[in-house]
């Protein structure tokens, strides 16, 4: 069985925490201990239903006003898959939530309220889930009932939302009608809107096929931790422990230590103390060389056929997430998976427009900017882009004082159309 | 890739994180089945090196007695240092008053024992079995989750958290909590077991167990802890336990269940949640997980 992890996103009150709710309510995946205290909610608030937006707005402040903070996980799992929900707030304020979310996710579904059809956050996260690579969408027009069930307020969003895709190069989009209050095409086909086709949305989510086992990428493997026993038994083993980022390794292969360039052999993979002869990506293994080279956290180890750029300076489409703004010449800290280096950022280039999705000229990225950058490095990093590999082509930057976590990092290209997705080979847009 | 075997690398992952960016760490081990699977993981990581981590066990004094002697064997076998420090001890030391009451919990006290025990060894970072599907704040917890001097959880000011790189940069008298298996399941955390061979506390499979029935139908099983008169209701059933706190908070459930697979069938069907049907504390208040943990409860 495999796994999809999944992301609601979409403005304020168009109904993410509901539709999750109801998805989870109407499969079945909720417990009667925790129904029993949204009954018991229901009666004290005098409503008529019960409010399904409280099985994900866990957090005090959350039910009190009524809407999402920050996100929420979530799981089910139904005969066909298994499911990881992540619930994001809509709210603006909070968009370094619904980045946090968008980040792990392989599928989003963006949601509309039929009654305004799409916004502008609509188009800021749909952009957002984009650039960090998701490639299946659903287009989750929600509140029909608002409507009468109308397919012309339907097609009319299908239609707007199909520029944004067309301007972004989505790869998949599913749209889909839906009530997310009262259960239509959630789970099942509903009664009420006849002229739709098309499947469910849990119908739809337990088939798009997202093949997160495949593998094209060359093999990446970082050290996280070094091993050494130092036991009488175990005197000299010396162990690399990290994760294969991408790709395969074979055990016997010629290897290459970056940034120190130093080449050897690799002499096992080890799983759980046991020799394997290859080991893929995600996959956390211990690696053994041949010779004893001077090899610390964050040194990256490649097969020598494969040629991983080492720089100390890129460019990068940044996601800020401080409040303070972003100005060029402010020194940082760049943590590229295990590897954490002082930067500056040298050049602010352009951000992006939520409006038009085109690139404009500006010297600082305000809370929620997109913006594309320069970075300079103190030392080495062994880096790709994030189109060609989600996990190497991914840094954040760190304020040295505080440790926030500042901006999310996409190692781009100096591709001007860094922005929209490569395109499908299939035509893309289905209802 | 089985989803298994996502879950488990993804724990490794973290746990190396741990491993790579913290100075002083610590795995808190309770003695509950989420913290046996915690175990078995870092020997994944780590070996043939040792944990680069002590257990830290908080002693409420309300343990199940199999559970202590479970860690004691589990520490030894593991070669690994155990470090246990006793809620009593916090008491007296903090001159604190003992939970009043028919079931008196010393839960809620465990908070001070913990920042006093990190303090202590000054632990930079505290591995916790916590996951997500327990109860609706822990789904709103990062997997590297900031505490602040008081331990306390901001749950508005959350870090981001993207993709899987980890940000434990801290400041002084800060420390992190963090939850590798924050992605499981109830049902993952019993397939891994099974998969894994790990053998658990006898108390998770049914056995007969003298019980005093709960106002609210829930079962407690006996103890001299409790403060029970003759309105009390003893029964004797065969039950076992979905999760392993103090005991005098920590329900039983009636159950058959004599193995895993066993458990696993029960589970397929279970209706009621794991805190639901076990946890006496948290029914309370409906924040009553959210309150604890601002004020630095794991
Ligand atoms: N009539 C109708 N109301 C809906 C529907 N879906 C959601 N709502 C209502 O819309 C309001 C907002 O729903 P939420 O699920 O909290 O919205 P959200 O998108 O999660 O909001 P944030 O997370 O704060 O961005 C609630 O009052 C819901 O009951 C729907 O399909 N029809
Ligand atoms: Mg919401």
């Amino acid at each position: 069985m495999d796994i999809l992890r999944f992301i609601t996103c979409g403005s304020v009150d168009d109904g993410k925490s509901t539709l999750i709710g109801r998805l989870l309510y109407d499969s079945d995946s909720v417990s009667l201990d925790v129904l029993a205290t949204l009954e018991k909610k229901r009666t004290a608030t005098n409503s008529t239903d019960v409010d399904l937006a409280l099985l994900t707005d866990g957090l005090k402040a959350e039910r009190e006003q009524g809407i999402t903070i920050d996100v929420a996980h979530k799981y089910f799992t139904t005969p066909r898959r298994k499911f990881i929900i992540t619930d994001a707030p809509g709210h603006v304020q909070y968009t370094r939530n619904m980045v946090t979310g968008a980040s792990n996710a392989d599928l989003a579904i963006v949601l509309v309220d039929a009654r305004q059809g799409v916004i502008e956050q609509t188009r800021r996260h749909t952009l957002l889930a984009s650039l960090l690579g998701i490639r299946h969408f659903v287009l989750a027009v929600n509140k029909l009932d608002l409507v009468g069930y109308d397919e012309a307020v339907f097609q009319k969003i299908v239609a707007d939302y199909q520029a944004i895709a067309e301007q972004l190069k989505l790869a998949h989009v599913q749209a889909i009608p839906l009530s997310a209050l009262h259960g239509d095409n959630i789970v099942r086909r509903s009664k009420h809107i006849t002229w739709y086709a098309g499947p469910s949305l849990l119908e739809h989510l337990e088939s798009v096929p997202v093949a997160t086992d495949a593998n094209p990428h060359e093999p990446r493997f970082q050290v996280q931790y070094v091993i050494r026993p130092q036991t009488e038994e175990l005197p000299d083993y010396r162990g690399y422990a990290g994760r294969i980022q991408s790709g395969t390794y074979r055990a016997g292969d010629k290897v290459r230590i970056w940034p120190s360039g130093l080449e050897t052999v690799l002499e096992a993979i080890e799983v759980n103390q046991q020799a394997v002869p290859t080991a893929e990506a995600p996959l956390g293994v211990v690696l053994r060389l041949r010779d004893d080279i001077d090899i610390s956290r964050g040194d990256t180890i490649v097969p020598i056929a494969a040629h991983p750029a080492v720089v100390r300076e890129l460019e990068a489409t940044l996601c800020w997430m401080d409040e303070r703004p972003l100005r060029a010449g402010r020194k940082l800290l760049v943590q590229h998976h295990a590897t954490v280096v002082k930067a500056a950022v040298t050049t602010i280039l352009q951000k992006t427009n939520i409006e038009t999705f085109e690139s404009v000229g500006t010297d600082e990225a305000k809370l929620n900017d997109i913006v594309r950058v320069r970075l300079k490095t103190a030392s080495p990093l062994v880096a790709d882009e994030y189109r060609q590999n989600r996990d190497t082509g991914a840094f954040i930057l760190v304020d040295e004082q505080t440790g926030a976590t500042l901006a999310a990092g996409l190692i781009a290209a100096t591709d001007p159309e860094y922005f929209t997705q490569e395109v499908a080979a299939e035509p893309a847009f289905s209802i | 890739m089985d989803y298994l075997d996502r879950l488990e690398a993804e724990a490794i992952h973290i746990l190396r994180e741990v491993a790579g960016q913290f100075e002083r760490p610590a795995l808190l081990f309770s003695g509950g089945k989420d913290s046996i699977a915690l175990t078995r993981l870092a020997e994944k990581a780590f070996r043939p090196g040792k944990f680069p981590f002590p257990l830290v066990h908080i002693d409420t004094g309300h343990n199940f007695e199999e559970i202590i002697r479970y860690r004691d064997d589990l520490a030894a076998r593991l070669g690994e240092k155990l470090i246990v420090r006793k809620v009593e001890d916090t008491i007296r030391a903090r001159g604190l008053r003992e939970p009043g009451g028919k079931y008196p919990s010393r839960n809620p006290l465990q908070t001070y024992t913990l920042l006093d025990v990190i303090e202590e060894f000054e632990f930079d970072a505290c591995i916790g079995g916590a996951r997500r599907d327990e109860e609706k704040a822990r789904a709103k917890e990062r997997i590297f989750s900031v505490r602040d001097d008081f331990g306390q959880w901001d749950p508005k000011r959350q870090r981001p958290e993207l993709w899987n790189i980890y940000n434990g940069r801290i400041q002084k008298g800060e420390n992190v909590r963090v939850f590798p298996i924050s992605n499981w399941t109830e049902l993952d955390v019993w397939n891994y077991i099974q998969r894994e061979k790990i053998e658990l506390p006898e108390i998770y499979f049914s056995h007969e167990r003298q019980c005093v029935v709960l106002p609210s139908g829930q079962l407690l099983g006996l103890s001299e802890h409790l403060n029970l008169d003759d309105t009390d209701e003893i029964v004797q059933r065969r039950v076992r336990f979905r999760t392993v706190g103090d005991s005098t908070c920590t329900a039983a459930v009636e159950s058959d269940a004599a193995s895993i697979d066993d458990i696993i069938q029960d589970l397929l069907l279970a209706k009621v949640s794991e805190r639901g049907a076990t946890r006496l504390d948290d029914n309370l208040s409906e924040t009553g997980m959210e309150d604890r943990k601002r004020n630095g409860y794991f």
